[in-house]
């Protein structure tokens, strides 16, 4: 056979010359940018011209005592009911995929019910329910039926308490935000466990583990490197909507506090933009943490999963 | 296969098993709505025996495997494992389903090795090792891992136990896939087709693996390709084509000198 001998060393590249070329030009973006900055220099001028912002009042009530405190009834409302709403999530997921019939039927009604109606009237709603139950009893159902045809005197409760007592504006409100939360929760929850590999839940399964097994230690924390990013997602949508809590009405929230010292002192705008200030701050915290946590859980890779589950540690 | 044993074995239910084989299916059925899938299939694994089942694909092959450990319910026909009846409790001429624990009891031991491996990819080499001893058989975790290590020595990745799956080749996965298994102590071990989803110069190293199982004793049903493997390791051999057990004995006589045309055609195709 002919040809050059094979060689050991792999074969330099030839030297080139490196591309010297006349960039594209791109003069439109010049008169954009022109455009946005006239625009923004009269937003600001606005700012410091008009005085219905009257920014030294907003600055000296923005920090008021009932205002941080409505901040913090606002952080706490949100953490509770996405909690609440996440837990929900999962059970009414697993009703869905579960094959019963009458579990996956009750998950649909659920969900449907409470992603129907707005968020604003179910708040509403709920601050209105001791008008349905003044008391709310423990006992057995339909008493005041079959007792009689028993024959029996009285009436089989045992408990009774007062519904207002019971369901604070507080409660009630948080009530309504996290059952409607459980329902986006359980369709977030539901596409996770469909994307994990049916093989998964084979293997598992062929290994003798029994079903909530597989759900817990095998399902759930595969699915949660597709559920994690649209949770984050929920967790701000659910900050702002705490705002929906001054209409059940919970007085003591931020933006009830808000609206009321603005209608007290006539000066609404400044607190309009004093609450637009605090849910940015808040959401934009929660943005950041968004960040980091969606990269720890990365989808498509389980590097995510495994550095929450070891501590990066391998 | 082994040659039909005459006795009648009584099992605890007192049903009639027809020998004391460790797999033992009577005329297995499975259909998928309107598609029969698996036509009547009977046939015994003796303990220690390895069976390798051949066939062209879609003929059933997996689905039998699937049956045996009830990862699939039978439409038809009776399947026993180490003399219990696969699903089902019998009594008094009747047959009673199996709860969901009672079933997930009975494949615990019996082992599985799929295709395409299968790991949890979110647990660590020994964490797929050991969650099923831990969390089914609950095996105290120290003795779980000792065993773990002991396995993973065995099939030749003593250093990979911290690894994750998706860092290993898919010829260590399939090799941790049959740790996993065999950490639950199964009396048989079924695989289906163990070594198709791998590249070429990876097969051989989950072949070792078997043959060295097969060597100790470990009853295996293997549905596979790999002629060479079953021609050497195997003690019979199970040509299916449509649902059907077309041809079955010894393997160097069904591979050598297949009596039924459809062997023949089968083997033409893949030697
Ligand atoms: N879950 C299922 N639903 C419907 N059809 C199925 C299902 N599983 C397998 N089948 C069908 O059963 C037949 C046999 O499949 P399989 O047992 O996988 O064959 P093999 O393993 O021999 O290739 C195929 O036609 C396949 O399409
Ligand atoms: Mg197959």
């Amino acid at each position: 056979m002919g040809g050059p001998e094979p060689s050991n060393t792999p074969a330099p590249g030839r030297p080139a010359e490196p591309i010297t070329a006349v960039p594209v030009r791109y003069p439109e973006r010049w008169v954009a940018a022109g455009a946005v900055l006239l625009l923004a220099s009269m937003f600001v001028h606005m700012l410091f011209t008009n005085d219905a912002f009257n920014w030294p009042f907003m600055v000296d009530h923005m920090f008021s005592d009932p205002v941080v405190r409505g901040v913090w009834v606002t952080i706490s409302a949100t953490v509770l009911s996405m909690v609440i709403g996440i837990v929900l999530g999962i059970v009414l997921a697993v009703m869905r995929l579960s094959g019963n019939p009458v579990l996956s039927t009750v998950s649909w009604l659920y969900t449907w019910f409470f992603r129907g109606v707005p968020r604003l009237v179910l708040a509403v709603l709920f601050g209105n329910l001791a008008i349905l139950y003044q008391t709310i009893e423990l006992g057995l159902p339909f008493d005041n039926y079959w007792m009689a045809w028993l024959g029996l005197e009285g009436d089989a409760r045992f408990f009774e308490i007062d519904t207002r007592t019971l369901l604070s504006g507080y409660v009630a409100g948080l009530m309504a935000l996290s059952l409607s939360e459980g329902a986006y929760m359980a369709e977030i929850i539901r596409a996770g466990l469909q994307s994990v590999d049916k093989g998964q839940t084979e293997a598992a399964q062929a290994l003798g583990m029994s079903r909530s097994k597989v759900l817990r230690r095998i399902t759930l924390p595969q699915a949660m490197r597709v559920v994690i990013p649209p949770t984050g997602n929920e967790t701000i949508a659910m900050l702002k909507d705490t705002a929906l809590l001054a209409y059940v009405p919970v007085t003591i929230e931020l933006f009830y506090q808000l609206q009321a010292i603005g209608a007290r002192t006539y000066q609404i705008f400044p607190m309009l933009v004093a609450a637009c200030l605090w849910y940015l701050a808040i959401t934009s915290v929660l943005m950041v943490g968004q960040y980091f946590i969606e990269r720890r859980f990365n989808p498509g890779q389980y590097g995510g999963i495994r550095n929450r589950i070891v501590g990066g540690a391998h | 296969m082994s040659e039909q044993n005459e006795s009648v074995i009584e099992t605890p239910e007192g049903v009639e098993l027809p020998s004391d084989a460790l797999v033992v299916a009577e005329n297995v059925h499975k259909s998928f709505g309107r598609l029969e899938v698996l036509k009547g299939i009977d046939l015994q694994v003796e303990r220690g025996e390895v069976m390798c089942i051949i066939g062209p694909s879609g003929s059933g092959k997996s689905t039998f495997l699937r049956c045996v450990n009830h990862l699939e319910k039978l439409t038809a026909g009776r399947l026993w494992v180490n003399g219990e009846l696969m699903g089902y409790r019998q009594k008094r001429g009747k047959l009673y389903e199996l709860r969901e624990t009672e079933v997930a009891a009975q494949r615990s031991d019996i082992g599985m090795v799929f295709q395409r491996f299968n790991l949890f990819p979110h647990l660590t080499v020994l964490g797929n090792i050991i969650e099923a001893p831990v969390q089914v058989k609950r095996v105290p975790k120290a003795q779980a891992t000792a065993k773990a290590l002991d396995l993973l020595e065995r099939v030749g990745l003593p250093d990979k136990a911290t690894a994750y799956p998706d860092q290993l080749s898919g010829g260590q996965q399939q090799r941790v896939a049959i740790a996993r298994a065999l950490a639950m102590e199964p009396s048989l071990m079924l695989f289906d087709e163990p070594t198709s989803a791998l590249d070429p110069e990876l097969v051989g190293e989950v072949l070792d693996v078997m043959r060295d199982l097969a060597e100790n004793g470990m009853t295996m049903m293997v549905v596979t390709h790999e002629m060479g493997f079953a021609r050497e390791v195997g003690d019979s051999l199970v040509f299916m084509d449509d649902g059907v057990v077309v041809e079955a004995g010894d393997p160097a006589e069904v591979l050598g000198n297949p009596q039924h045309e459809r062997t023949r055609a089968f083997l033409s195709k893949v030697l």
